[in-house]
């Protein structure tokens, strides 16, 4: 604690520092946790749009891993040194949205900003995610992935499956994982963010609540639902799979992904964002669409976004907006997002740019980059999958990691694992509204 | 008698001091108080709204069964690494103690890992036994050992043990062989005319001579495991699975840092800040009193 409130002092130091170097051009501070190629894109970003105009200037600053710069944005709040733009993740839009004084929707940005902008025009599955349920858009989405299925096409052969037919359902997945398994590969199927893919995106897909007042969309402290009979035997049959050796837990976050690279695990469920990585390694692999369960009734639904989006704090001067609107103006062009989606995995925000990629033939050329959108927006979001909300969604990952882990270690059984999930979350939930509420 | 320095000019020694006092308000004091103030109220991330709650948090913290399990994990953890990084060492160091060829070379090999940063020989052992990517975990698989510290609390348990253990041995270590180069020559000659062999002469006279020494370390070594060890854990585990390798550090940075609970991490942290003044007490007691440093 001491040092990490040492380290938030001296990048709120860091912070004033910078603050004092603004030339004629108004800056405007943009925070992200992009790093690598992603990085290289934001930067250039910034430059087409400073270079497009002379009253704004964006200045890309990198924070970190994504929780680092959720933490960089709040210490700046506090120390009344805040960025303009900053980027968080999915798992902190709750957090982000139970702070409303200290932030400023995006559609009030723009309408004050006198830039036109129509919420009709982007893709319902995403913005949705990041709207209140009055439908006001607070954050502007700019990295969106969507889970997906990745095969090893060798693994599928060599166990007598076809490539072309894959699995719909998760029955067929865990079919196809046992057959895998006999045929001698090492293991059948994981995967990644188990939290993410096999509760709120499963929830979501399946068209059941993940939690009451529409997920956490219309109440401070919804109470958590992933202990119904679906979820308990979805976790169930994994249990029973990770005990007979066809899945093999790899992690909370990304670490699975290495057992698909490796070729130890032949199916996985992973990040639409993960792709680039699948390509680079060389390995033939094919891709489907998140399985699903055939019984709940509107299933396939569609599938909630992770990733990220840009969020503008409270408390700046009105000609500061004027140029986040202009800025967000301009990351809304179709070519910008049409090239964004291309070169970087993350799907397009506009029906435009998805429209521009189709026309430049991008998904002939790219098999597989197309799944993400099409389950994102095949359907109109449902109070279950328009997306979820918990003041400290952090926080009720993390438990429901751990009982998942309990789970699969044979510790507890699936309807154990959730009912404590839901029983200590729902009580975390409880204590983080009161912080929010009072 | 005692010789004393004096300064002739009386504000002098305030202003060598100011420097390192500055440094202590700045990076210690004033942190320090600001987790005591945010212990004892209830307040969301931003800092918008912000109610005292007196000592609610401490008794949220204390009757919280994840917070005393934490406490079990965090005896067990540090014990457990004491143990192995002074009985490794120790054996290293009478080992070295008597090569008498490239002794110089088995010391600097020996005392090298105290080099490496927590994280960095967090990632090194992850690399190692990494169920997903590790070269020794394959081997372990291979040999039909069920090695999956994802999801076996034990095994997670020892991997970050021996880890941090492996980090602190060089430590030990050049305590432990300097305190072997200080017992007289003459008294282990004596032992060995009066015929007792090399077991007989460790045990009846080098251990019991390296005592000081060894209580010493091991002060020293559980602090280390209680508070130094978070590179590690967070490299290698995260604190799973499911809480296994969550220490009170560890919960107090998870609570704090990822799940924004400020009110509770900061009560967590003044417990541990009581646990640090309690153990450096015991330390400036027992220790300095009875070691001959000489």
């Amino acid at each position: 604690m001491i040092r990490f409130k040492a380290a938030l002092t001296a990048s709120a130091l860091t912070f004033a520092v910078t603050t004092l170097s603004a030339q004629a051009a108004t800056e405007l501070q943009w925070w992200h946790a992009m790093t690598g190629a992603n990085n290289e894109t934001v930067e250039r970003l910034a430059k087409e749009f400073n270079e497009s105009q002379s009253d704004y200037k964006v200045v890309p600053v990198f924070k970190g891993t994504y929780p680092e710069t959720l933490n960089a944005g709040i210490a700046a709040f506090r120390a009344r040194q805040a960025p303009h733009i900053i980027q968080v993740f999915d798992v902190g839009t709750g957090v982000m949205m139970g702070a409303r004084a200290a932030i400023k929707p995006v559609a009030e940005v723009m309408k004050d900003g006198g830039e036109t902008f129509e919420i009709k025009n982007y893709l319902p599955g995403i913005v949705g995610y990041y709207s209140t349920s009055k439908g006001e858009l607070l954050s502007f989405p700019f990295n969106s992935s969507s889970p997906i299925a990745y095969y090893n096409v060798k693994a599928l052969r060599q166990a007598g499956l076809d490539p072309a037919k894959l699995p719909k359902t998760w029955h067929e997945v865990f079919d196809a994982a046992r057959k895998i398994k006999a045929s001698g590969w090492a293991c059948g199927v994981t995967t990644t963010w188990p939290t993410w893919i096999g509760l709120e995106n499963f929830a979501a897909w399946n068209n059941v609540a993940y939690a009451t007042d529409a997920n956490g969309l219309n109440s401070l402290t919804p109470k958590l639902k992933i202990n119904e009979p679906i979820f308990v035997d979805h976790w169930d049959r994994i249990a029973t799979l990770q005990k007979e050796g066809v899945f093999q837990y790899g992690g909370r976050t990304v670490e699975a992904k290495n057992k698909f690279l490796s070729g130890e695990c032949a199916i996985l469920t992973e990040s639409s964002g993960g792709i680039g990585d699948m390509i680079k390694s060389g390995m033939e692999f094919t891709t489907g669409p998140l399985p699903y369960y055939p019984e709940a009734a509107g299933a396939p639904q569609n599938t909630v976004p992770g990733g990220a989006s840009l969020w503008v704090f409270a408390g700046k001067p009105a000609a500061d907006y004027k140029g986040v609107a202009k800025f967000f103006t301009f990351l809304s062009q179709t070519p910008v997002q049409a090239r964004l989606h291309q070169v970087s995995g993350y799907l397009p925000v506009t029906f435009a740019a998805y429209e521009q990629s189709k026309k430049d033939g991008f998904y002939e050329k790219n098999p597989g980059r197309e799944q993400p959108i099409l389950q994102m927006i095949a359907k109109q979001p449902t109070d279950n999958s328009r997306g979820i909300r918990l003041v400290n969604m952090p926080a009720v990952r993390d438990i429901e990691n751990e009982e998942i882990e309990a789970l699969l270690a044979g510790k507890q059984d699936a309807k154990t694992a959730l009912n404590r999930a839901v029983e200590r979350a729902n009580a975390a939930i409880e204590t983080a509204a009161k912080a929010v509420q009072q | 008698m005692q010789r004393r320095v004096t300064f002739p000019n009386r504000v002098l020694p305030y202003l060598l001091l100011a420097p390192q006092i500055a440094i202590t308000s700045v990076f210690f004091f004033w942190p320090a108080f600001q987790a005591v103030k945010q212990s004892l109220y209830r307040e969301d991330p931003f800092g918008l709204s912000s109610a005292f709650v007196g000592l609610e948090n401490f008794r949220a913290v204390l009757t919280d069964p994840n917070y005393l399990h934490s406490l079990r994990v965090t005896v067990v953890f540090s014990l457990s690494v004491a143990v192995a990084a002074l009985a490794a060492a120790l054996l290293l160091a009478v080992m070295t103690d008597r090569v008498v060829k490239g002794r110089g070379v088995y010391r600097t090999l020996l005392i090298w890992p105290y080099a490496v940063a927590p994280a960095v020989a967090g990632m090194l052992w992850l690399f190692l036994f990494s169920p997903a990517m590790g070269t020794l975990a394959f081997l372990l698989r291979r040999a039909g050992v069920a090695w999956d510290p994802l999801l076996d609390g034990d095994q997670a348990m020892l991997l970050v043990v021996v880890a941090a253990a492996w980090k602190q041995v060089s430590y030990n270590f050049i305590f432990f062989l300097a305190g072997l180069q200080a017992i007289p020559r003459s008294l282990i000659e004596a032992a060995a005319i009066d015929g007792a062999g090399p077991w007989r002469r460790f045990w009846s006279i080098i251990f019991p001579l390296l005592s000081p020494v060894s209580f010493y370390l091991l002060v020293v070594n559980t602090v280390y495991a209680f508070f130094d060890t978070f590179g590690i854990i967070h490299a290698v585990t995260g604190g799973g699975p499911a809480k296994a390798t969550e220490t009170l550090v560890y919960k107090v940075f998870n609570d704090g840092y990822v799940n924004l609970d400020l009110g509770s991490s900061s009560a967590q942290s003044v417990i541990l800040m009581a646990i640090v003044i309690g153990l450096t007490a015991v330390q400036f007691r027992y220790v300095e009193k009875k070691v001959h440093y000489a």
